[in-house]
């Protein structure tokens, strides 16, 4: 996989300004995604995960949300900036993206069929016959059984696993570059999960499209992802090639996050747990969002937020401490 | 099963069934039925925990619900420590309802906004138990203590707890009465990851503390292997395997239960790229329409003629193993 970067994000920073206050949903995001990589997000809810992935696309209801700095770079245009028309020539065309739940997704009024070509047509500006075709082509693709009477289907005549396929389908429409999927499978039973994990692989290999895996489950992304990037409180604390991450965690809430989970390979003793709630966004973040749960936090935690530090040349950290070491970390 | 008769069984469930009627037509007549549950056998020992899994529709909140006559059984028998409930009614029932509770799935639902943590935690006291007003206070406390939440709590809203803890009010409310029995309905499926385990270690705790007997229903099959001490695998409102929970996870027997595991991402890509995916192809059928024979034969990968001429036997392949299929061995 060449190191050549599609689209790179640099201090993304979202707000939501609220009736209660500001919400600092995103802080200082930076992140590259390479051509053809398979890119795992991996956070609690509220840590920002899926509003980083809207904004890039200006999909967060503005007002109250606001994208208050930063750049998004997709080939040599910053997303962030571009006017509205050219950004509507990107989404959906260039990077596609699937949403959590194939329900609210898909409009329950219009047949599959229509919902598929509508993208072709706008993006292609396909003859309605071509349309046709592709769109029953497209079906065949994600693996739905009798492709042409499923064009004419509603939404509420298929299955959860079904829908999703159909989501998939209407994201891939257009050979996308880049295939942002935010938590695609977390709706599903797990062996329906596991038909859409095997799919997207496939498609992968046959397109090479890179893609952003949202998700909470650090089992999916396991077996999936090139590399990952872990978020919490709005802001990326670690990013690591996936071997790396699973085998020597940097960030105290990346291994305690691995610690919690229970294995379905191993009977486990006693779940490690990580104290303490997940930070208020109400708060712009001075210091290190994590140090109230952290086992090593110390005074630079409180005082000072950290970035998210080179440790390696594969490995980000956002962490004053060196678990290596077992002391603060030096030359910073 | 042998190695469990000395120990006391605690709950008994017997050939349960549970159809809820599909009517229609000007007269509203009953034109079909959703076997939701169709024919269950299960025991929990005093003191164990028994791991219900299955995917969405396989009937494991239906199971639940009808042990604890929240639902009418349709058939068959649900029997707590020698008392058969479908059989038990009004005051009677009444009297045994305090022995076993439920924890639910979503704290954000199952309290009411409207009252207190005191008057969550306090109302089965009110219902079942005549204590003084400064016995319950007391009780109240002990109870928020119990759970790791603080006496100071107890005049706040829902609102104001964050998932975790709200789950935490429930599980304290749950055992305000001093249960022998709670069934746990997906109780973490709602929380954070980084609170799940929390609120597992609590549940764990608390067992060991009372003695608590536990029917955990979840289709987080990791977790499960976690806090079981018996698994039943549930497909279309049939169980398809029971066995401890070990022999489960290392040597499934059920074509199912194979599928079942291998489907289940585990969070190590050491792990991950070795591992064989068993992919079942399709849905799992209606409920309303059960496929003939074996429940699970139309996505079956080693389905023959026999799975759709006939059910498969409830059968027990070893001491404790149970399967439903004709070729398990």
């Amino acid at each position: 996989m060449g190191n050549q970067p599609v689209l790179e994000v640099t201090d993304l920073t979202t707000q939501f300004d609220t009736l209660d206050g500001m919400v600092h949903a995103v802080n200082d995001v930076s992140f590259t995604l390479n051509r053809g990589e398979f890119l795992g997000v991996v956070g609690e809810s509220g840590s920002g995960k899926s509003v980083t992935m809207m904004s890039l696309l200006r999909l967060i209801p503005m007002p109250p949300g606001e994208i208050v700095a930063g750049r998004a770079l997709y080939d040599e245009r910053d997303l962030l900036n571009i006017e509205l028309d050219e950004l509507r020539t990107i989404r959906g065309a260039k990077i596609g993206f699937i949403f959590q739940d194939p329900m609210t997704s898909l409009n329950p009024v219009l047949t599959v069929g229509f919902q598929i070509e509508e993208t072709l047509k706008i993006h292609q500006h396909l003859p309605t016959e071509d349309r046709r075709a592709r769109a029953k082509e497209l079906l065949e693709l994600v693996g739905i059984p009798s492709p042409e009477q499923r064009l004419k289907s509603f939404p509420h005549e298929l299955s959860g696993g079904m829908r999703q396929r159909v989501m998939i389908a209407v994201a891939l429409a257009c050979s996308p570059q880049v295939l942002i999927a935010d938590e695609p499978t977390t709706a599903l039973d797990v062996t329906i999960q596991a038909q859409i994990i095997e799919l997207v692989k496939d498609l992968r290999e046959k397109f090479g499209t890179a893609v952003i895996w949202i998700t909470h489950d650090l089992g999916v992304v396991a077996g999936l992802a090139d590399r990952v990037i872990v978020m919490y409180g709005g802001q990326i604390v670690e990013e690591a090639l996936v071997r790396e991450l699973y085998a020597s965690p940097q960030h105290p809430y990346t291994s305690g996050l691995l610690g919690s989970l229970p294995r379905l390979d191993q009977k486990g003793t006693e779940l490690v747990t990580i104290k303490g709630q997940p930070p208020s966004l109400y708060q712009f973040p001075d210091s290190c969002s994590f140090a109230p749960r952290c086992p090593y936090a110390f005074e630079r935690c409180h005082e000072q937020r950290p970035p998210l530090l080179q440790i390696s040349p594969t490995r980000k950290a956002a962490c004053w401490w060196d678990v290596d070491t077992g002391s603060p970390r030096s030359g910073v | 099963m042998a190695s469990e008769r000395r120990d006391e069984i605690l709950v008994e469930v017997k050939g349960l069934k549970k159809h809820f009627p599909i009517t229609g037509g000007l007269l509203k007549r009953q034109v079909g039925a959703v076997k939701a549950v169709d024919g269950v056998t299960f025991d929990i020992v005093r003191g164990h925990t028994l791991g219900l899994v299955g995917e969405s529709g396989s009937g494991k909140s239906t199971i639940g619900r009808v042990i604890l006559q929240l639902d009418q059984a349709t058939e068959g028998s649900v029997t707590f420590d020698d008392v058969d409930l479908t059989r038990t009614k009004g005051e009677k029932l009444r009297k045994i309802r305090p022995r076993m509770q439920m924890v639910f799935q979503d704290p954000h639902a199952s309290l009411n906004p409207r009252m207190t943590v005191s008057s969550i935690i306090g109302e089965p006291l009110k219902e079942h138990r005549a204590a003084k007003r400064a016995e319950k206070r007391e009780r109240i406390d002990e109870l928020l203590s119990l759970v790791g939440l603080e006496s100071s709590h107890a005049n706040r809203y829902p609102h104001e707890f964050s998932g975790g803890q709200r789950q935490r009010i429930g599980i304290a409310r749950a055992l305000a009465l001093n249960p022998e029995f709670i069934i746990c309905d997906e109780p973490i499926a709602a929380l954070d990851v980084s609170i799940q385990s929390q609120v597992v270690n609590l549940l764990e705790d608390l067992q060991d503390q009372l003695g608590l007997t536990y029917l955990f229903i979840s289709h987080d099959l990791s977790m499960v292997r976690h806090i079981a001490d018996r698994v039943a695998v549930l497909y279309l409102g049939r169980i398809m395997e029971m066995a401890d929970v070990d022999s489960i996870y290392t040597e499934p027997k059920h074509p199912y239960t194979k599928a079942l595991l291998s489907a289940v991402p585990v969070p190590d890509p050491e792990v991950e790229s070795g591992r064989k995916r068993i992919i079942l192809e399709g849905d799992i059928p209606s409920p309303a329409d059960p496929p003939p024979g074996c429940p699970f034969n139309t996505r079956c990968p080693i389905a023959q003629q026999q799975c759709v001429d006939e059910v498969p036997e409830w059968r027990e392949l070893s001491s404790g193993r149970w399967v439903a299929c004709h070729f398990a061995e």
